[in-house]
């Protein structure tokens, strides 16, 4: 199949400048997929590349090879459980097969604390997983943070699973 | 000082007493401030332009003041017929006979949004001429049952301003209280009413005014996954309503500027979360901290020197000062817990805030500098928001245990008092009396219903204010001048 031979040799092609230290030439960039209004989407499926191809060192390709783009908080705590150090691990392999990519890391919190508050949390979240991955040899400087506080839940109701999703750090390739 | 009211000193604390009590036969009762202002934007006050009636002398030395017990509230009747004009004119501001209906309406409904006063209804209130005015009919109007009365009338002058004469009357007693006369451009023409029912209640209650003052607040709407916010302002009323930004970035926690002509608030714009000065008059932004960190919940010192702000570096949150101008921050806390929010004393000399240092959030007073931070809150739950009311005699919270409430303590932490009791009431700000807290109520679920309330210091007149979206974040000027 011609798609599966074009994946295989982009996949080649990786590899190779990997190993050789130059940045491949022919892939196209990574799609712009930040809002105008610059607030984060929830990012759904596969924004991806020129006819539907997944673009090699984009976000959507993050997304799906990595075991998750989130890892998940306890309520007001910010520490790195056993469950995020494995998303984090597989987030950090990823980022060091793709060294040249940036990312952010966006911090955010249930609803059930106060505006200001939620914002410092949403931050010491964010700067969790960040200094996990630089502990795993991401360098520091491909690494922002953002904090949205409570500002941008992804599940709206007011349980306790609700909150329990919202209390995350998501990790988003820039570029 | 512009606006010099025959009223008491406004007490610490909430005691206040109802119906008559005896003062000394003699006392000065009647009165009112001559000082006349100038400028655009001040409401000039003068004395009242129409023939002078000598007051009636006090009976039996007795005086009618408002008094609320706490939690226990018989609010005042009082009368406020229609302001009538010596001549129909069409200004600026429309007829002056339907702007004159229109007063005693914003003056009737400043008085009873207090808590304080019901307003006789408006089929009981009979046709004042503008003689009447400073002739009422009081039989007619202890008929009523009112104890106060206020009348007034509005006139154009040939420049083109407007003229409100505002009087109010002790019905039983049949004297006159007070009289006020404003002359405002007719832009200002709801100003005029809210000066009035500022005479009016702080004669009658001896708190300090507050109903002249507006509210910048972020107006919401959308679903609450991505809620759209926009910075708003209107008076305290909700009248006079615009938005200041377009919602293309989320803004939150405006605060006015003491002098009222701008506005710090925090912006997402450029998807760098950081603190802008909003210039009112210019609709001009300015960034305030150069600096790639978190930099959020802005306000300003007493003075206007200062911006406080809360900054997150390699995640931690510490407490900020700045040049109002812009500069170098100046560190004020170095806890490694969360320290954020912060709010002034009246004096500019202590500052409250929220850290976590404990395990949770809990209030701290520090002086402004920094120095002797000392935790003020032991109650069960933890608390957050901190402001300073503008006498200095208390500080609103909310208070975080299991439900959101809002509460006041003195400065000491002592007399915890909580005065609202809902699923989610944050971030309260207080009126510039130090009488009325604004705050944002929100509903649980998934419809995101958020909207402004205000209580008073009784725990009573809880409301919603009433504004074009939902509204979050308000937060209350002072009194304009």
């Amino acid at each position: 199949m011609a798609k599966t031979h074009l994946l295989l040799a982009a996949t080649a092609l990786l590899a190779a400048s990997a190993c050789s230290k130059k940045r491949p030439e022919t892939l196209p960039p990574a799609p712009l997929t930040g809002p105008v209004d610059q607030v984060p989407a929830d990012r759904g499926p596969g924004t991806g590349g020129v006819d539907g191809q997944v673009v090699p060192g984009s976000d959507a390709d993050f997304r799906r090879s990595v075991t998750s783009n989130t890892v998940n908080f306890g309520l007001d705590q910010y520490d790195i459980d056993p469950d995020a150090r494995t998303i984090l691990d597989s987030q950090a392999e990823w980022l060091s097969r793709n060294p040249n990519v940036r990312i952010t890391i966006e911090g955010h919190c249930d609803e059930r604390g106060t505006r200001e508050y939620n914002l410092a949390l949403g931050d010491r979240r964010a700067n969790a997983a960040k200094n996990y991955l630089a502990a795993r040899g991401i360098a520091a400087a491909r690494m922002s943070v953002i904090s949205y506080g409570a500002e941008r839940p992804v599940a709206l109701g007011s349980d306790e699973g609700a909150y329990a999703r919202n209390r995350r750090a998501v990790t988003v390739v820039i570029g | 000082m512009p606006f010099s009211l025959l009223s008491t000193p406004a007490k610490a604390g909430v005691q206040y007493r109802r119906g008559r009590k005896r003062i000394p036969a003699g006392a000065g009762m009647a009165g009112f401030a001559a000082a006349l202002l100038l400028g655009s934007s001040a409401v000039a006050q003068q004395a009242a332009p129409v023939p002078q009636q000598p007051p009636a002398a006090p009976q039996q030395g007795e005086e009618l003041v408002v008094d609320v017990t706490g939690g226990v509230s018989a609010p005042m009747p009082i009368a406020i017929p229609a302001m009538p004009t010596p001549a129909i004119v069409d200004t600026a501001a429309g007829p002056t006979d339907a702007r004159g209906r229109d007063l005693s309406e914003i003056i009737a409904n400043d008085l009873r949004n207090s808590g304080l006063f019901t307003p006789v209804p408006p089929a009981q209130l009979r046709t004042v001429s503008v003689p009447e005015v400073t002739a009422p009919a009081f039989d007619y109007w202890s008929g009523t049952g009112a104890q106060a009365l206020v009348q007034g009338y509005l006139r154009a002058n040939a420049d083109g301003t407007l003229t409100v004469g505002c009087y109010l009357y002790d019905v039983s007693a049949r004297t006159e209280l007070t009289r006020q006369g404003f002359v405002v451009a007719p832009r200002d023409w709801r100003r005029a009413a809210h000066k009035c029912a500022d005479t009016i209640y702080a004669r009658l209650t001896g708190e300090g005014p507050y109903f002249d003052s507006r509210v910048v607040y972020i107006a919401e709407s959308g679903p609450k996954g991505r809620r759209v916010k926009q910075l708003a302002i209107m008076d305290q009323d909700g009248a006079e309503h615009r938005f200041l930004t377009n919602g293309q970035s989320i803004v939150l926690t405006p605060r006015f500027a003491p002098n009222q002509q701008s506005i710090v608030y925090m912006s997402y714009v450029g998807d760098r979360p950081a603190i802008y000065v909003y210039d009112i008059g210019s609709g001009r932004q300015r960034l305030v901290v150069q600096n790639a960190n978190l930099t959020f919940a802005p306000r300003f010192s007493p003075d206007g020197r200062y911006i406080l702000f809360s900054m997150a570096v390699g995640g931690n949150t510490d407490l900020y000062r700045v040049a109002a101008g812009g500069g170098t921050p100046q560190r004020l806390t170095t806890s490694p817990g969360i320290d954020t929010g912060g709010s002034y004393s009246p004096d500019g000399s202590r500052i409250v805030f929220e850290s976590d240092r404990s395990g949770g959030q809990q209030l701290y007073v520090m002086n402004a500098d920094g120095s002797n931070q000392q935790r003020i809150s032991f109650g069960g739950g933890r608390y957050a928001t901190p402001a300073w009311s503008p006498r200095g005699d208390l500080i609103a919270f909310t208070r975080l245990s299991g439900n959101f409430r809002i509460g006041v303590m003195s400065p000491s932490g002592g007399g915890e008092r909580l005065l609202t009791d809902s699923w989610k009431d944050e971030g309260p700000s207080w009126s510039p009396n130090g009488r009325v807290l604004f705050f944002n109520r929100e509903a649980r679920g998934s419809n995101a219903k958020a909207d402004l309330w205000t209580v008073d210091l009784t725990g009573s007149a809880t409301r919603r204010v009433p504004t074009p979206r939902d509204g979050s974040d308000p937060a209350w000027g002072p009194l304009r001048p």
